[in-house]
């Protein structure tokens, strides 16, 4: 006797594996994308680092010991055998004999503090402007002109002159570093919301003229609730793409502002700071170029990196294939 | 598509206005002081009175009618006058004195006219930077063909592995790293800008040539980056349709299904990008400028935002913005040239 019957069609159609959820299936996808899980690793790598790297390597960044200036890392040892290393300071240190691993670690701080403050502000920016404009259609008008103003204003040359001219005056309010972090924070994220929005903007026009948001409307719900319960969902993916994006542009508008000279104070570490810094002497020091600058590069590619499996993944055509 | 352009050059009008006020009204809020580096011995009515000539006492729309007035009446005029005397295609119209006596826009560094400095150093960025912006173009489209037409292969995957690192390392690291590579442990080009060197003969031709590598190299790398993945991914959408395979079946060659009929559509969106991204790698010289000392624009801006010297960067930035807001006209412009499917009226 057979084991399946041809009049019982539910012996037939069993399914092979139990129903899989979208989250499973975005994570499925995304698990694919090579690039982005050594991307995500390593983005989780350096967040470690740099939150819990001053309970393991509890050496002060900004402690002067002279006697031990212009140390070289400890793999100078393997090609040079005289150079000047020691592995109480396995990264080196600088020409105040600061030692510079504690330095990375405080510079990484700093810059993925900055980045990712910078990141949530133009989000929530972007996302508020982008709804708002794309459902109450009074507001389009004006919040989308504001927003191709926005885009046409010369961000570099503005924020440098913004960062110079607030220095003092928010220094002096909330002391010189949180001070600083307020005022780069702030101006990053004011000046990189404009894509969000328009992203944002496109989704919720059409998500609009959706059935669900109709009958929604049409059993009296307000518009707050409609936002919230029914169009913010479903336009979390755009928002997570753009916040990769937004993470690495933040992270190299810190860097860049510091290594103009505009940055934070030169005895608070950031890693665009610590470039900026030794760029003087690199011709006899290179390694302390190198070392931020691949933390900057690195973190900023796996963030890229994400954000490229990220798209793929929230793509519904993309997946399952 | 006469009448869009016109309506978008008029619009661009109030813009650029409206950014200049922008612009003025944040400075207005600088702290920094342009009397901060005359002597203590100048007596304070002295002082009072230096800051009168400057302006500085005014209400702050007079200051701005001011510089407006300057910048967009007197400063053609002095053009003018300038193009009159001393040019063949002008010179021979009656030589012009409009701006005689006129008060221009002042830098307070260098106490004279600050359009003299944008003349010094506009030249400079210009060709640094758009030597790069040809350069990374001319190697992104290629890259971008090859990898969409071998898609998935061994040169896709590195084209787009290089083009995502090199998309994500700053300038302001790779300015330092080529440096060292190039000119500290190799010695092939000198690691400064010269910025008055002049061309004469054959040997200042290739001084030239070895010094501008390196600026070029770094600026190139993130245009080609971007450039290469709008390329490929404009061509991928494309290679799908069904023109293509109608082309092919008809017995093309596949160079001419290609390089023609692919091709050229797939242009289309990547010359908007092409346009679109001039105005953003003129954000980039600023810091390229300032790694190798390229007396450019970025450059001079600069020097006079440490110098809280507030007509030169008020002017320096305003050239920015049109910078930007006339490749965004060119580029909305072209997108409706190219594509005849995309009406704006």
């Amino acid at each position: 006797m057979t084991d399946v019957s041809p009049n019982n069609p539910l012996a037939e159609a069993a399914p092979s594996a139990p129903p899989t959820s979208q989250m499973q299936d975005i994570w499925r996808q995304f698990k694919q994308h090579k690039g982005a899980v050594m991307g995500g690793g390593f983005l989780a790598f350096i967040t470690l680092f740099v939150l819990f790297g001053p309970f393991i390597w509890t050496l002060e960044a900004t402690k002067l010991d002279i006697r031990a200036k212009d140390m070289r890392p400890i793999i100078w040892g393997i090609w040079d055998g005289d150079a000047k290393i020691g592995w109480n300071h396995p990264f080196g240190t600088d020409q105040l004999g600061r030692d510079l691993l504690s330095q990375m670690i405080e510079g990484g701080r700093a810059s993925m503090a900055v980045g990712w403050a910078a990141m949530v502000l133009s989000l929530l920016l972007g996302t508020a402007v982008g709804v708002l404009s794309g459902f109450f259609k009074r507001l389009d008008f004006i919040l989308m002109r504001f927003t191709d103003l926005m885009l046409s204003l010369p961000l570099l040359p503005i924020l440098l002159v913004a960062v110079t001219l607030f220095r003092e005056r928010l220094s002096q309010t909330f002391g010189i570093e949180t001070g600083m972090f307020i005022l780069i924070v702030s101006v990053v994220g004011i000046t990189s919301w404009m894509q969000t929005a328009r992203i944002v903007r496109a989704d919720v026009l059409a998500l609009k003229e959706r059935e669900f948001v109709l009958a929604a409307h049409s059993i009296g719900t307000r518009p707050g609730k409609i936002i919230m319960r029914h169009l913010l969902p479903n336009v979390l993916s755009p928002i997570m793409v753009s916040a990769t994006l937004g993470l690495a542009v933040a992270i190299i508008t810190e860097s860049a502002l510091s290594f103009l000279g505009v940055g934070f104070p030169s005895d608070f570490p950031t890693w665009g700071k610590l470039l900026a810094d030794a760029v003087q002497r690199m011709d006899l020091y290179p390694e302390r170029v190198f070392l931020p600058g691949l933390m900057i590069s690195l973190t900023v590619l796996s963030v890229n990196y994400i954000g490229d499996g990220l798209r793929d993944a929230l793509d519904p055509r993309m997946r399952g294939r | 598509m006469l009448t869009f352009t016109i309506r978008r050059l008029l619009l661009s009008i109030p813009t650029l206005l409206f950014i200049s006020l922008a612009i003025f009204m944040l400075l207005q809020l600088s702290p920094g002081d342009p009397m901060s580096q005359v002597p203590l011995t100048v007596p304070p009515d002295v002082k009072e009175k230096m800051r009168e000539a400057l302006g500085l006492g005014q209400p702050v729309y007079v200051q701005y009618w001011k510089w407006l007035v300057q910048f967009f009446w007197i400063e053609p005029q002095v053009f003018i006058d300038w193009a009159t005397a001393n040019t063949w295609w002008a010179g021979w119209l009656p030589d012009t004195s409009f701006a005689e006596g006129k008060l221009r826009v002042i830098s307070w560094q260098t106490r004279g006219p600050v359009m003299d400095l944008v003349i010094q150093s506009l030249p400079q960025t210009f060709w640094v930077v758009g030597m790069a912006y040809v350069v990374g173009v001319a190697i992104a489209l290629p890259i971008g063909i090859y990898s969409a037409y071998r898609h998935y292969s061994v040169f896709d995957q590195a084209g787009t592995f290089i083009t995502m690192v090199g998309f994500s390392i700053p300038p302001f690291f790779t300015g330092p790293l080529l440096i060292w590579i190039f000119a500290v442990q190799l010695g092939w080009v000198p690691s400064k800008y010269n910025t008055v060197l002049e061309v004469v003969d054959w040997d200042t031709f290739v001084m030239q040539l070895k010094q501008m590598v390196l600026p070029v190299m770094v600026l190139a790398l993130q245009t080609t980056a971007q450039i290469s993945r709008y390329m490929r991914s404009a061509m991928l959408d494309n290679l799908k349709q069904d023109y293509v395979r109608t082309a092919r079946a008809k017995g093309l060659k596949e160079g001419v299904v290609v390089m023609v009929h692919v091709l050229r559509n797939s242009m289309i969106p990547v010359i908007t990008v092409i346009a679109l991204g001039i105005p953003s790698i003129f954000g980039g010289a600023i810091i390229t400028e300032n790694v190798f000392a390229v007396n450019g624009l970025g450059y001079q801006l600069l020097i006079a935002l440490f110098a809280s010297d507030i007509p030169t960067v008020m002017t320096f930035t305003f050239i920015f913005a049109i910078l930007i807001v006339l490749f965004n006209l060119i580029a909305d412009v072209l997108y409706g040239v190219l594509d005849p499917r995309i009406r704006y009226d």
